[in-house]
């Protein structure tokens, strides 16, 4: 029987995990260092064993088994099982009515929590699922995820006991942040698409407007965000409209400008690079048998790259939604305003609360897209 | 008919077409014939204007190209090149429809003509018309290249290097279905090829090229018998040039009252083939009989040989 390799690995650190770390944190209140508490002191005896007897069968599966859909299962029972143990705990440590004291979950937790995703995402790569059913994949997970956050079963879990407070503030920042992604993206498509069409059209200029936005990348985000401020608070200064428009020197006006350059690189490279792997005599072709150069331009030339360009646009999401984070620093809103928050508080917890959605928006969106380049790219070679 | 007059193409200080002039015979095919760089492309390129020329015209049926878009210009002109150019991200229909959708026909003539095309060029529509481009052999695909060329019923084809990357069974192949297809549709055919058997073959009238300037343009027969200068003779080859000239000349057209014994000849097969037949079996003539294989006469050696000879 061979080991599973990987397998070995998660096991190992899901076991050690489990052993040296503390699986839940209790804190008096939400800014008090936590004590340490382990499953096993927390739960009744039938439920730890129940847990251990779990994670001991998903670790054998893990190490030994090779069949992609039983390796899935196994990982999602785990995840199941140690979600509910989290959500268990923070019931029984929690007094009923109490909204002072934090559970809040340990290491061991989150060890498990990334090693069964390892687990369950190299499974599902073995299975090789078309786009379509990567799609009905997140949605199904993704709708999941929102029962049980809806349900209550988490309520008693620090994090949540944050959602709690600021409900109405997430939902807006949630907006904002989509919006500020997508917005910078927009107009990152409406002038790097010309742009990259020019540079194929022209290589005099391909060089030097490549290596201007390149120079633009390299500039790290903050600094990027600082530079801006000075000319756009001059700008509103200058100009009421442009102040009555929003434009100012802080908030969400750099924000945007700043994603905005941030994207145009991508795209403008891969919509050369694209364009470039259209064959010369296909263009020929469509020239020869009367399209006009607008038609030739779209259906076939960006027909052709298009799923090439669509990558370029994949980057720009996943990278955008990271940097909306970011540029809550300068007021630009978002899910940063609950990392910066909570930094600046000592609130671990609140960070969480701006980390994670973070973290499933860029996932989302780079499952979503990728679905969405292979759809494009699937009936050619 | 297509009257090209002085036509030039100059690209900076090199001359690459120079004031070049041909009358070009409805429902015929013209070969264009020259080595690399001879001005053969750029020339077949200025007729549909993807090339526009320094100077001179081109006239079709009496009327000036330049007098229309040039994109209206091209889609009445048929247009196949080497390595077929197929959208690699249309089906074969998608492919065919291209110039009938550019000019709006209505589906039902569309779809009628891409079948009808697809069953001309031996594809069975029901099997081939949603495939891909890339799921086609290389011969496969230069018989949509050329279906496609022909999709919206054009009076003129013109055709670059088309069987450029065939191997040479499939070429033959393809190269008879070109004639087939032009006697089945009258169309006019202007093909370059820097093949000279290909020019042969295919070509009622050769222009052989050289630097931009078209050198001598006649029947074949006439290039191999009455070459204007040493170029054409060199070009159309010193060495077999008797045998080429006898491949000009079916058993059909050289047929003589009498019956020979022995070795039959289809009246299809060429003067060159029939020679090859009579030394391998040693007879002094052959009887030619027709498609349904009744007699219709004879060819002897020696008349053959004597159409060897230029007169």
């Amino acid at each position: 029987m061979k080991l599973d390799r990987l397998g070995a690995l998660l096991s190992v650190v899901g076991a050690a995990a489990l052993m040296f770390l503390p699986f839940v944190l209790f804190k008096s209140n939400r800014i008090m260092p936590g004590e340490p508490r382990a499953l096993g002191e927390l739960l009744p005896l039938w439920a730890s064993l129940g847990c251990a007897a779990t994670l001991i069968a998903v670790a054998a599966v893990a190490l030994a088994v090779a069949d992609a859909r039983l390796r899935l299962a196994a990982a999602l029972a785990g995840l199941i099982v140690v979600a509910l143990a989290a959500a268990a705990a923070g019931d029984v440590l929690t007094p009923l009515g109490n909204k002072v004291v934090r559970v809040a979950p340990g290491g061991a937790f989150w060890v498990l929590l990334v090693a069964l995703g390892l687990m369950a995402s190299d499974a599902i790569t073995r299975l090789r699922p078309g786009p379509a059913l990567r799609v009905l994949l997140l949605v199904l997970f993704v709708a999941a995820c929102v029962a049980v956050l809806v349900h209550g079963t988490f309520d008693n879990l620090s994090v949540m006991r944050e959602y709690a407070v600021n409900a109405g503030r997430f939902a807006r920042e949630v907006r904002r942040h989509v919006a500020l992604a997508l917005g910078s993206l927009a107009a990152a498509v409406i002038v790097a698409l010309p742009l990259g069409i020019l540079c194929h059209r022209i290589p005099r200029i391909r060089a030097g407007i490549l290596a201007t936005l390149n120079l633009i990348q390299t500039i790290p985000s903050i600094a990027l965000f600082g530079i801006l401020m000075a000319p756009l608070g001059a700008l509103a200064a200058a100009v009421p409209l442009a102040a009555e428009l929003g434009i100012r020197g802080i908030g969400a006006a750099p924000a945007a400008v700043a994603l905005f350059l941030y994207s145009l690189l991508p795209i403008v490279a891969n919509t050369v690079a694209g364009l470039k792997r259209v064959s010369p005599a296909v263009v020929e072709a469509a020239r020869g048998m009367g399209m006009t150069d607008r038609q030739v331009l779209t259906r076939v030339e960006l027909a052709l790259a298009l799923p090439v360009i669509l990558t370029g646009i994949r980057i720009v999401l996943v990278q955008n939604i990271g940097l909306v984070a970011v540029a809550a620093l300068i007021g630009g809103g978002g899910l940063g305003t609950f990392i910066f928050q909570g930094i600046g508080q000592t609130a671990i917890d609140l960070v969480l609360l701006g980390a994670i959605p973070t973290v499933a928006l860029a996932f989302s969106a780079a499952v979503l897209l990728d679905a969405l380049v292979e759809v494009m790219d699937r009936v050619r070679q | 008919m297509i009257s090209i007059e002085n036509l030039t193409k100059r690209y900076g200080t090199s001359t690459v077409v120079d004031s070049v002039c041909m009358t070009i015979e409805r429902n015929s095919i013209t070969v264009i014939v020259g080595t690399s760089g001879s001005g053969k492309s750029t020339l077949l390129r200025m007729i549909n204007r993807l090339v526009e020329p320094t100077g001179g015209r081109v006239l079709i049926d009496g009327r000036d190209t330049a007098s229309e878009p040039a994109h209206l210009l091209r889609r009445r002109i048929g247009y196949a090149i080497q390595g077929h150019g197929l959208f690699p991200h249309r089906t074969v229909a998608e492919n065919i429809a291209t110039v009938p959708r550019l000019l709006a026909w209505d589906e039902a003539r569309i779809r009628a003509r891409v079948g009808e095309l697809l069953t001309i060029f031996q594809l069975d529509p029901a099997s081939f018309a949603h495939k891909f481009p890339h799921q086609l052999s290389g011969g496969q695909q230069q018989r949509v290249g050329v279906a496609r060329a022909l999709a919206a019923e054009p009076e003129v084809l013109l055709m670059d290097e088309p069987y450029g990357a065939l191997d040479p069974i499939i070429r033959a192949k393809a190269q008879d279905d070109l004639l087939d297809i032009q006697r089945r549709f009258g169309t006019t055919i202007v093909l370059v090829t820097h093949d000279i058997d290909e020019a042969f073959r295919l070509g009622d009238r050769v222009a052989v090229m050289s630097h931009g300037r078209v050198l001598q343009y006649d029947r074949p027969a006439v290039l191999l018998t009455h070459p204007a200068d040493s170029l054409v003779s060199r070009m159309t080859g010193i060495a077999d040039r008797a045998m080429r000239l006898l491949s000009l000349t079916t058993a059909g057209e050289a047929v003589q009252p009498g019956v020979a014994d022995g070795t039959t000849v289809a009246e299809s097969a060429t003067l060159r083939d029939v020679l090859s037949e009579l030394l391998w079996s040693g007879a002094s003539a052959a009887t030619v009989v027709d498609a349904e294989g009744r007699p219709r006469g004879c060819v002897t050696v020696s008349a053959i040989l004597a159409r060897g000879r230029p007169d």
